[in-house]
């Protein structure tokens, strides 16, 4: 079998992740930015973190033979602070050029407030300036619902993005559709306390087809399994599904929407 | 555009004998789950944090369980969202709580 991991935050992860995923059949992981636990305090701080996730990350994951790609962005939960915010999407251009950076994300809305809907804009506004994929997280729990509402609505007001060029993230039974229905992909996060388990994400390809929909993981340094994808094709495979299937939505898929940066080469055979 | 369905009608036709499979499979991690919920319940109830509104958010949206109408899932998430449509002012905190509280909001 063989994977790709599309949003796994690896800076909190250890090498024996990197070694359980390689065997399990990952070919690819890709990482986006994401909140370090605590609000980073200074442009700086973002300078240092966007050189890990284009420079060491990258050459510590090559050391298991696993091709590592990165989003850039500020996360959502850092929004508040507009200025800060301002200075740190000034700086990313620097870094659009490097060779494994793939678009802007994880972009999107954490408690749906006007600053975070600000922040989102200018985000938005970057990612078609400078024609890079966008990947956006939706809230959670509590706040999903409304929160991919506003986001589909900022997205769709906006007149350069281009649906097949967005992924929107987290999404779960309440929000698939409002996301699949006008044209996004969707990116389906298995975690162990939310977000879906691989029965709910299986259940849902049932419902609402294999076509612009992802599964990952988002491993990060909170609860969550670096090995939840290749899990979710043994549910698939319990149901009755094919090897090719599997293959579609966890290899086929992810590499589709990504290989429309051209950055994203794969250099294992397809098939 | 999706051809989504509701949770009783795939979009495609399922693999032959896979409904055995789903309650061979499936049925002893959902009775474990369904287990923690009643357990969770009384636990609440023993030490008299019942009345949380998070708790209460809980028992309504168990209702939606033995309805008898399809798309439970969805319902329930929907039944504990938010269901404001405008943006807020500030942030009420950096975690979201699971169920949604108008007051805090």
């Amino acid at each position: 079998m063989r994977y790709i991991e599309p949003h796994g935050h690896m800076v909190s992860r250890t090498t024996d992740d990197y070694q359980a995923m390689v065997a399990a059949g990952c070919a690819a992981v890709c990482e986006p930015a994401f909140w370090a636990g605590y609000d980073r305090g200074s442009v700086e701080g973002f300078r240092d973190y966007f050189r890990q996730l284009t420079e060491y990350e990258p050459a510590r994951a090559a050391k298991f033979l696993l091709p590592h790609y990165s989003w850039l962005c500020l996360n959502p939960k850092e929004s508040e602070d507009l200025k800060l915010a301002a200075d740190v999407l000034a700086m990313i251009p620097e870094f659009l050029g490097k060779k494994n950076v793939l678009g802007i994300g994880e972009i999107g809305l954490n408690r749906n407030t006007r600053n975070e809907l600000k922040v989102l804009e200018l985000h938005v506004d970057l990612a078609v300036r400078h024609d890079q994929l966008i990947l956006v997280h939706t809230p959670h729990l509590e706040d999903k619902k409304k929160g991919t509402q506003l986001i589909v609505d900022l997205l769709r007001s906006h007149r350069g993005v281009k649906p097949g060029r967005v992924i929107i993230d987290h999404v779960e039974e309440h929000t698939i559709r409002q996301v699949l229905d006008q044209g996004y992909w969707a990116g389906i996060t298995l975690y162990p306390d939310s977000k879906s388990s691989p029965p709910r994400a299986v259940d849902m390809l049932e419902i609402c087809g294999r076509d612009r929909i992802w599964l990952n993981s988002a491993c990060d340094w909170g609860v969550s399994d670096p090995l939840a994808v290749p899990k979710t094709a043994l549910e698939m495979r319990r149901r009755g599904y094919d090897a090719e299937f599997v293959d579609q939505v966890l290899y086929q898929n992810p590499l589709r929407f990504l290989a429309q940066c051209p950055r994203f080469v794969l250099s294992q055979p397809a098939g | 555009m999706s051809n989504s369905r509701d949770s009783r009608s795939p979009v495609s036709p399922l693999p032959p004998g896979s409904g055995a499979a789903v309650v061979d499979t499936g049925f002893i991690p959902v009775r474990a789950k369904l287990l923690e919920v009643a357990a969770f319940l009384d636990r609440v109830e023993r030490h008299e944090v019942a009345d949380d509104f998070r708790c209460e958010a809980l028992r309504e949206a168990a209702q939606v369980l033995v309805d008898g109408r399809p798309e439970r899932a969805r319902r329930i998430l929907e039944k504990l969202s938010d269901p404001t449509s405008e943006p807020d002012a500030i942030s009420s905190g950096k975690a979201a709580l699971g169920a949604w509280r108008p007051v805090q909001k």
